[in-house]
């Protein structure tokens, strides 16, 4: 694969990932610190001959997703925290549709209108569901400008794949950083059979796309196969970083951007005897318990690090159970975790 | 169902007997075929053959059929895409045999949107109630409207919510009661009825605006010429079309269905005119 190397705001790379899976529909509304990424699209759609829409507002954005991915059009939206808020009766309508689709949240201090600057504090809205009913999203979190737009590009077959939203959770920080960044000159993008979107019922029988099910037992039934549908995913999906966790007695977890700062708070360390690993979930969910609960046979001990005030911490605790002590370190608001705070926690703790 | 003609092969008898004249009486020579009874009125083919879930003296069984009627005549349904609302019309696509999809409450021009701009050759309606697009869907509508969608919206204004028991919709008449003003609507606490269309008519993108009603005969045949003509301007590509139809709630106004039909030409449709508001 022949590569050119270019240097790109991971918001940008992000566009492009998007546009190299053949999305050619973007609806979105302006938020810092997403901008550059609706300002790509705009430029991209334009130069691809896809559909570009600054909507009147996030609800209206996921909304025309929805009609997009009705219509069985690759269609993607962004936002950061208070507007992915406003996208969540979209997302639960999505999922229960069953329609694929790509999600970003570039996300920020919050809660409430908070600050733009970067944090992880929606993880539980987009790992757990942040809109109403059962459903899950397949989430992934890059660490990098190239991650951006490779997680992108996969998150639309993962979509296809399994008729369901999947989840982009970036930061501000990866959104407006600038990175070289390789552009892969072929990507084999699948395609996939589509026969249940909506095109006119020409030589066929209509196609209904509906999550109203009102007859006794339907829904319950509806929701078994969703459910059969995620453990599928949960199977077959799971990703994830782990460096040093054969020989470590403390396992670092972050995700994100957090992770690099972890990975070099590890490094540090390591230079300076202590045994530490690091385990770097890349799919949230669904989140990579099988690794936690494998290394916990050696290492005894385990520090979280978030830009939240405990969100993926919860999960790591669950993967572990009592096997292993759980720290955390946490930064909310946009507080960043230095690679300095994270060497002293980990001196403090191993 | 037994007492209702039985009429399964509509589509058959309406080619074989080229009949169905929908702007005209019948044919003479249709009425005096003499190898079989001709078909002068029956369900249009689409239009599902299924027992209404509508109350007596619903106008939403009209309108549904109205479309289907217009589907058929401009030769459309394997193109149309409807997109469903959320109130009484919810399942509107348990009647229609057509591609339909649902979507969020009021966010359905959003969605028609979505369809439209990726298939722009297939025809793309939303069929909308006044909660749907009057209250919470206020946004949606007006932007797809000011864009200039090339989308076809039929907008039953009924005055209340149905589905959920009669309470007060922005379109709901001054003094008029229902599960939520229990001593009439007061336009000093409530505000007064939305006048959607007056407000959409100053927009340049909508294209074909017009009130009709479907509480007699007469007022029927207009709502269809309105509904053709509406779906007529999308087909043409002139951009944004609608067509509030004014309907009878005879259970949540607490009449009788004459009684409804009654109200919509002495009550309703003063407040809001019946005709073409722009087009």
């Amino acid at each position: 694969m022949s590569k050119k190397e270019i240097l790109m705001c991971g918001n940008e790379a992000c566009g492009e990932g998007a546009i190299l899976a053949g999305c050619r529909f973007y609806a979105g509304y302006p938020i810092t610190p997403q901008n550059e990424l609706t300002a790509y699209m705009a430029r991209r759609m334009n130069e691809t001959g896809g559909v570009f829409i600054q909507a009147e507002s996030e609800i209206a954005a996921i909304n025309m997703v929805f009609g997009a991915a009705v219509a069985g059009a690759r269609a993607m939206t962004s936002s950061s925290s208070p507007g992915v808020s406003l996208k969540q009766e979209g997302i639960s309508y999505l999922a229960a549709c069953e329609l694929p689709c790509v999600i970003v949240n570039i996300q920020r201090g919050g809660p409430g209108l908070g600050n733009i600057a970067p944090a992880q504090g929606d993880y539980f809205q987009a790992v757990k569901g942040g809109g109403h009913g059962d459903y899950k999203m397949i989430v992934l979190a890059p660490n990098s400008v190239q991650e951006l737009l490779e997680h992108t590009f996969l998150a639309f077959d993962l979509a296809d794949k399994y008729r369901n939203p999947a989840f982009i959770l970036g930061d501000g920080l990866l959104g407006q950083m600038m990175e070289p960044l390789q552009i892969p000159s072929r990507l084999e993008s699948k395609t996939y059979d589509k026969r249940w979107a909506l095109t006119g019922c020409s030589g066929r029988k209509p196609n209904i796309i509906r999550s109203l099910l009102l007859s006794e037992g339907a829904l319950e039934e509806h929701n078994k196969r969703l459910q059969a549908k995620f453990s599928a995913i949960k199977e077959a999906e799971v990703r994830y970083e782990a460096l040093n966790v054969k020989d470590s007695d403390l396992i670092l977890v972050a995700y994100g951007s957090v992770a690099r700062m972890a990975r070099a708070a590890m490094s540090e360390a390591r230079a300076k005897g202590m045994k530490v690993g690091l385990i770097r979930p890349i799919t949230l969910w669904p989140f990579p318990e099988k690794i936690l609960k494998e290394t916990c046979a050696r290492a005894k001990k385990f520090l979280v690090v978030e830009m939240s005030a405990g969100q993926m911490v919860e999960d790591v605790k669950l993967a572990v159970g009592d096997k292993a002590e759980v720290n955390f370190l946490g930064r909310m608001g946009g507080g960043i975790p230095s690679e300095e705070e994270i060497l002293q926690h980990i001196e403090a703790i191993i | 169902m037994s007492n209702i003609i039985r009429t399964k092969n509509a589509k058959d008898k309406i080619r074989k007997n080229s009949v169905l004249r929908p702007e005209s009486a019948p044919s003479a020579q249709a009425l005096k075929s003499d190898t079989q009874p001709a078909v002068v009125f029956c369900r249009p083919a689409s239009l599902r053959d299924i027992e209404t879930h509508y109350c007596a003296g619903c106008g939403h069984g009209i309108i549904h059929r109205l479309i289907c009627e217009v589907i058929d005549e401009l030769n459309i349904r394997e193109k149309t895409i409807a997109v469903a609302p959320v109130g009484c019309a919810v399942i509107a696509y348990d009647y229609w045999d057509f591609d339909v999809s649902e979507a969020a409450h009021g966010r359905t021009p959003a969605v028609a949107t979505g369809i439209k701009r990726v298939r722009p050759d297939n025809i793309v309606f939303t069929y909308q109630g006044d909660g749907d697009l009057a209250a919470i869907g206020t946004a949606e509508i007006v932007h797809a409207a000011n864009r200039g969608e090339n989308i076809t919206v039929i907008f039953v204004n009924n005055g209340v919510y149905g589905m959920t028991g009669g309470q007060m919709a922005p379109t709901t008449l001054a003094g008029q009661k229902t599960a939520t003003t229990l001593q009439g609507r007061s336009l000093r606490r409530e505000g007064y009825p939305l006048k959607v269309l007056e407000m959409l008519a100053v927009l340049p993108g909508t294209k074909y605006l017009e009130r009709v009603a479907v509480n007699s005969a007469q007022e029927v045949m207009r709502a269809r010429r309105a509904i053709r003509k509406a779906f007529v301007t999308q087909m043409q590509g002139k951009g944004f079309s609608m067509v509030e139809v004014l309907s009878m709630c005879p259970t949540y106004w607490g009449m009788t269905p004459i009684q409804a039909a009654e109200r919509i030409k002495n009550d309703v449709a003063t407040f809001y005119p019946l005709g073409l508001v722009k087009g």
